[in-house]
């Protein structure tokens, strides 16, 4: 049997009197799409930011690749090769998109002006991001230096997808990536998980967009009341099944729910 | 959720039709817009043109009322050299506001290191090179004290800089004994706390080391907080503490930097307002926080963080010595002096207000 990805034992965050994670379990195969599901307020942002370093957890054991994690900054995962794309995108508004794309992982240049002087290599941050934004067709290209606050809600989140896709080597988390995108805006991003797939890169995907999970996942895991309800293979289930057990109306076979 | 459908593993039907559809893509059109959404837009990329016009303005009025008088190379040489000392406290101050916060101690972490340097140097034997090196150290130390109060005990920078302001004052007069040191003593035991007062003759400008470094600590913030990655993350800091720390700044270790810098630039300031005043006064600069912040809001630097450029509040500071040069050249009571700046000040925060609201 193949080792997972990613490997979630009984994790457990309260936040004050609210248990947002409830001893919950996660797993991620190597090359594959998991998507999490689940009401709002069940816990998948919080599954999310356990994963990334962003909160930390009360209880339980996350692996990345069979070794045991315990990241205390979303800096210390993405070193690890978990690029995040959370819910609220985690943009600088005031800043371009360039520096946005490369916040925390500048790039300086070379000689004694990059380690002496510590000077940015913009021209090289520049081309860089107009080459990432290109390759998901979200934005026009000589506009790199606009600062973030003037675009879209779909022109961000473009922003915030590419930042992911150019710095994450292991894992790809997308907490509602495609929720404040356009019909063809989702399209691309899809597109782009799909592409980031056929690299090899394993993805996490949080979405309320039923269609696109059962287009693009190859195992749906279920989260209900803070933890991992069931894992379903979107092929032999229905949408009406995912959304029935998520909202509590039906219990898949199998599975009895704490109360 | 309101999406129920058939199970469907064809992908999405209402989809297909996107092959037949418009490719280009998402643009940034700029239709054209009326002058005042232009003008928005031009300050909001480059909220400095305020404070750079208003300063040119002010110059030209104050020139053309007052003469010259008030355009002799002297007299702006001597704006320049007034401002200085302020103009270093708003360089910290800045520091500090970029990251969305706000520092009332700058002018007493300044005089407090004044102070100490003195004190070592002029009345206890140590060399002055050490009783600077001194001030230099605990200026350093003084903002890091405000820094791992906002960081670590998190408390919002307003109340620590308030407690601090009142602590450091009281340490300074103890240290002092409320008592100035007088400009023969320095001279005699320590000349080299007044070097920034010289200066270089230019035609009828004089032009005092002080200005200069005003000048130079400005280009060097400048340099910091615009071309490398430290300044890029204290932007990203006061723009959305929160995101900056999911995007993978280490927001503490930075904000801590910050401070700690803006209190070694006031030690800076303290060694050049020993060559400016010529003595050594614990109750001088008693306005000086204020009026940093005074400098920094003209400059168009925004105190919700995050937005403007440090160069305005050099421009902030000069603004403030025209008009006070002006008004009084030209013969006004000093009390108009001040009701301009407050209706400056007024001005610059509805301005970064209105600038704030662009959109797309
Ligand atoms: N920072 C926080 N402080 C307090 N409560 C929180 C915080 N973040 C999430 N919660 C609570 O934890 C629960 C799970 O939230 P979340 O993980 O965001 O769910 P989901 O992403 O599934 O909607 C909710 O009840 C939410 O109110
Ligand atoms: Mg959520």
């Amino acid at each position: 049997m193949t080792q997972p990805v990613i490997k979630a034992r009984g994790l457990v965050k309260r936040y004050g009197k609210v248990t947002a994670l409830d001893h919950c379990d996660f797993d991620l195969m190597p090359g594959e799409i998991v998507a999490v599901i689940g009401d709002n307020g069940a816990g998948k942002s919080s599954l999310i930011k356990a994963i990334s370093g962003a909160v930390s957890i009360d209880a339980g054991t996350i692996e990345l690749e069979g070794k045991p994690i315990s990241f205390s900054s979303p800096l210390e995962a993405q070193d690890a090769g978990i690029a995040t794309v959370y819910q609220t995108l985690a943009l600088s508004p005031a800043l371009s998109i360039v520096d946005n794309m490369f916040m925390g992982r500048e790039i300086r240049k070379e000689g004694i002006a990059g380690s002496v002087f510590r000077a940015l290599d913009h021209a090289k941050m520049r081309e860089i991001a107009r080459e990432k934004l290109s390759e998901l067709g979200l934005m026009t290209i000589q506009n790199i230096d606009q600062p973030v606050e003037t675009l879209s809600g779909g022109q961000r989140q473009g922003v915030a997808v590419a930042r992911a896709a150019a710095f994450g080597s292991k894992v790809i988390i997308l907490d509602e990536p495609t929720a404040a995108l356009g019909v063809k805006e989702s399209r691309r991003v899809l597109e782009l998980i799909l592409d980031v797939r056929s690299r090899g890169i394993p993805i996490i995907l949080i979405s309320h967009n039923m269609p696109h999970v059962f287009e693009v996942a190859d195992k749906i895991h279920i989260h209900r009341l803070g933890k991992r309800l069931c894992v379903i293979d979107p092929k032999e289930y229905s949408m009406s099944d995912a959304v029935a057990f998520m909202t509590g109306a039906k219990l898949p076979e199998g599975a009895v729910e704490a109360a | 959720m309101s999406d129920t459908t058939q199970p469907t593993r064809k992908g999405q039907e209402f989809e297909q039709t996107l092959d037949a559809s418009d490719k280009t893509v998402a643009s940034f059109e700029h239709e054209s817009r009326g002058f005042v959404d232009r003008l928005q837009h031009a300050l909001h990329s480059n909220p400095t043109l305020v404070p750079v016009i208003v300063l040119i303005g002010a110059v030209a009025v104050f020139g053309l009322i007052a003469g010259g008088k008030f355009f002799s190379a002297f007299n702006l040489s001597l704006i320049i050299q007034q401002v200085s000392i302020i103009g270093i406290l708003a360089a910290a101050q800045s520091l500090i506001v970029l990251t969305a916060g706000i520092d009332l101690s700058v002018a007493a972490i300044m005089v407090l290191m004044a102070v100490i340097a003195g004190n070592l140097s002029v009345y206890m034997g140590v060399p002055p090179v050490l009783g600077l090196l001194a001030s230099f150290v605990g200026g350093t130390a003084a903002g890091l004290m405000n820094g791992l109060l906002v960081t670590r005990v998190k408390l919002p920078p307003f109340i620590t800089t308030l407690g601090t302001w009142s602590i450091f004052y009281a340490l300074n007069l103890w240290l002092s004994g409320a008592q100035s040191i007088r400009s023969q003593d320095i001279d005699a035991n320590a000349s080299i706390l007044k070097f920034f007062g010289n200066n270089i003759a230019l035609g009828g400008a004089r032009i005092t080391y002080g200005s200069i470094l005003m000048v130079a600590v400005f280009a060097v913030l400048w340099y910091m907080l615009n071309k490398t990655a430290w300044g890029r993350h204290v932007y990203a800091i006061g723009d959305d503490k929160d995101s900056a720390e999911l995007a993978g700044i280490r927001t503490d270790r930075t904000l801590l930097s910050v401070y700690a810098l803006s209190g070694f630039v006031c030690a800076i300031a303290a060694w050049a307002s020993i060559g400016r005043v010529g003595s050594i006064s614990p109750q001088a600069f008693y306005e000086g926080n204020l009026q940093s912040i005074t400098a920094v809001v003209i400059g168009g630097i925004s105190l919700f963080g995050g937005r403007g450029s440090i160069m305005g509040a050099l421009f902030g500071a000069l603004i403030v010595g025209v008009f006070q040069s002006g008004l009084r050249l030209a013969g006004v009571d000093v009390l108009w002096q001040v009701f301009a700046i407050g209706w400056l000040i007024i001005f610059a925060v509805a301005i970064d207000q209105w600038i704030r609201k662009v959109s797309a």
